[in-house]
């Protein structure tokens, strides 16, 4: 093993125990806050891989929480345990995931954004509307916590645990997603679709693939809302939720492994910070998302690149630097 | 009859006030590629500048009306270009996408901070007696909404078609590459076109919020509206933005009068959806061969 990757493992490890010690002698609001750290990270890291890695835009995150939250919501509330119901809802949200990945392959960029938002828009009407399965704006209340026998999840403190085992486990599975052959092929379709679709990438299925997938996780942290909150309705699931998790993707790095993470951190934990600035939170804020994508699109974690780039300059090859910008 | 006549007639008073905002948001789209996810801000904010001349600094209408188009051309047209626009474009258009989102919030916000969070009476600039018209009773308000909108969209459209500076503005929109060989001022051409939009907006927004009242929170649903009528009527055409937002604004009416009022908000949002995926270019726009 490379210096590199020994002193990458270490940080991953150091950040573990970080996530693990966190909430030692913390009160409850604080554990509930980075319990939600955590399952909006999980939903940003399914947004990643479907813009910062696929290149598709979506504005459609929170209608899949939604999906994920209500499912779960009903089937735990008719008896069901969490680990049974969470399942069911991650598979209808990669069923909708591809339903929705159709119109990804007709129109690119501002339009998909535009279908996604279409679509998150939909959905939160359907919840709002249909009182008789989703409680309309009254929403669905008392969903009980998973309880393995002799680990409760009832404390706040050892839901965290529940959700960091879970973030834990989803960011491995993303690990492996990234580094197969399909995350290079997601890579490939960001990139250059036709130069992908040429060597022999099928753009369609990978196209798909990259919304069911980036939904699936959605879904999955859905189901995690769902036990912690214990009360969900329709405005937890509005577009300023879909905007809120594009935020983090894009604050964070998209297409940085851990820029969801990051970007998490800094949506749900900076008005925490932000507290003492009372109404002009939100206008801080949003000024602050204009000035860093001025100077430094790719995110927090572009800023490493952006500096390298100033300071030692890569050369690269003239009739290389050409041949990328072919299309 | 008469009650669909008086529905579909106010739709239309809407739906071209709509117009409006979608005609600037397409403008800025073929000039800048630039999709303004804080177009809806922009209707709001001039009838706030309007509400602070008339009662912050103790203004005429007239003054306070005069002073708010200035602001917005400064604010809306000048500083967004400047400020926004121009420093996020080159890192593509989803940073941009996102930066207008954020732009969005901060007029909104700024808003509910600075001014209020309550909405705010809004004094109509143009009379509001009912009128008869063949037994249905209509709004003096919407007739005069209907005549001054459409009237700017004919003087817009003559000033692009007719003038000098119109068709530079045209050509730039096509192709900036050639324009600026041919001699044409593009940047200065990109320029006008934020401040068109940003007239169009504050013109907009004194027509409309008569009607709603003002407050921060109008500009969500505005925005969504512009968009899908920029978008049914076709992206590249001011008529096709015409068309969309008349459409819409009485496919609006109509919904909620005959059909269903609690998914009213939905019926642009299906209709959005089957355009995009039947007719891309939208219904009177042209195909530009771009990948959309």
């Amino acid at each position: 093993m490379t210096i590199t990757t020994w002193s990458r493992h270490l940080l991953i490890g150091l950040m573990l125990v970080a996530a693990i010690l966190a909430p030692v002698g913390q009160g409850n609001y604080i554990t509930y806050v980075l319990t939600s750290w955590l399952i909006f990270s999980i939903a940003a890291m399914g947004l990643n891989l479907t813009l910062g890695y696929a290149g598709q835009v979506s504005l459609a995150q929170a209608s899949f929480m939604a999906i994920g939250a209500y499912s779960t919501a009903l089937l735990t509330l008719a008896g069901w345990h969490w680990m049974l119901a969470m399942p069911v809802g991650l598979v209808l949200c990669f069923v909708v995931g591809l339903v929705l990945g159709y119109p990804a392959l007709r129109v690119q960029g501002h339009f998909l954004a535009f279908v996604t938002l279409a679509f998150n828009t939909l959905v939160f009407l359907v919840l709002r509307n249909e009182d008789w399965l989703t409680g309309g704006n009254y929403g669905l209340m008392g969903m009980p916590r998973p309880d393995f026998g002799i680990f409760k999840t009832m404390r706040q403190v050892d839901f965290y645990y529940f959700t960091l085992v879970v973030t834990v486990a989803a960011a491995l599975v993303m690990w492996a997603i990234v580094r197969s052959p399909w995350g290079r092929a997601f890579k490939a379709l960001r990139e250059n679709p036709i130069r992908a679709e040429s060597l022999g990438v099928d753009t369609r299925r990978i196209t798909l693939l990259a919304f069911a997938i980036g939904s699936a996780y959605g879904g999955l942290a859905g189901a995690l809302v769902t036990s912690l909150v214990q009360f969900i309705e329709p405005g937890s699931f509005s577009l300023v939720h879909s905007l809120r998790i594009l935020l983090m993707v894009v604050v964070g790095g998209a297409g940085f492994f851990f820029g969801p993470f990051v970007g998490a951190a800094v949506v749900i934990l900076l008005p925490e910070v932000l507290r003492f600035t009372e109404g002009y939170y939100l206008i801080i804020y949003s000024a602050l998302v204009i000035v860093m994508l001025a100077f430094v699109p790719n995110g927090l974690l572009g800023i490493g690149a952006v500096l390298r780039e100033r300071f030692w300059p890569s050369r690269q090859r003239a009739d290389m630097a050409q041949g990328a910008k072919l299309k | 009859m008469s009650q669909f006549l008086q529905v579909f007639l106010s739709g239309l008073a809407t739906g071209s006030i709509y117009a409006l905002v979608a005609i600037g948001f397409t403008l800025l789209w073929q000039a800048a590629q630039t999709v303004n996810f804080a177009q809806g801000e922009f209707v709001v904010v001039p009838a706030f500048f309007v509400l602070v001349g008339l009662h912050v600094l103790h203004l005429p209408l007239w003054a306070a009306v005069a002073l708010a188009l200035v602001l917005s051309l400064l604010v809306l047209g000048y500083l967004f270009k400047k400020l926004v626009v121009g420093p996020i474009l080159p890192a593509g258009g989803i940073s941009l996408i996102i930066a207008t989102m954020a732009l969005g919030i901060l007029l909104k916000e700024s808003i509910k901070e600075f001014y209020g969070a309550e909405a705010q009476p809004f004094p109509a600039l143009v009379p509001q007696d009912p009128l008869n018209l063949f037994g249905a009773v209509v709004s003096m308000q919407d007739i005069m909404n209907l005549l001054i909108s459409l009237g700017i969209v004919v003087l817009l459209t003559q000033f692009l078609n007719r003038t000098r500076t119109g068709r530079c503005m045209q050509a730039t929109a096509q192709n900036p590459a050639v324009a600026e060989i041919l001699g044409v001022d593009v940047k200065r051409m990109v320029l006008y076109a934020f401040l068109v939009n940003a007239a169009l907006a504050a013109l907009a927004s004194f027509l409309i919020t008569p009607v709603y009242l003002a407050k921060f929170s109008n500009g969500e649903t505005l925005g969504v509206i512009a968009f899908i009528a920029a978008i049914v009527g076709g992206f590249n055409q001011i008529r096709g933005a015409l068309a969309g937002g008349l459409l819409i604004g009485v496919l609006d009416n109509l919904t909620a009068t005959y059909v269903t009022a609690e998914y009213r908000a939905a019926l642009p949002l299906v209709l959005l959806i089957a355009i995009i995926l039947l007719r891309p270019q939208g219904l009177l726009g042209t195909s530009e061969g771009r990948t959309v």
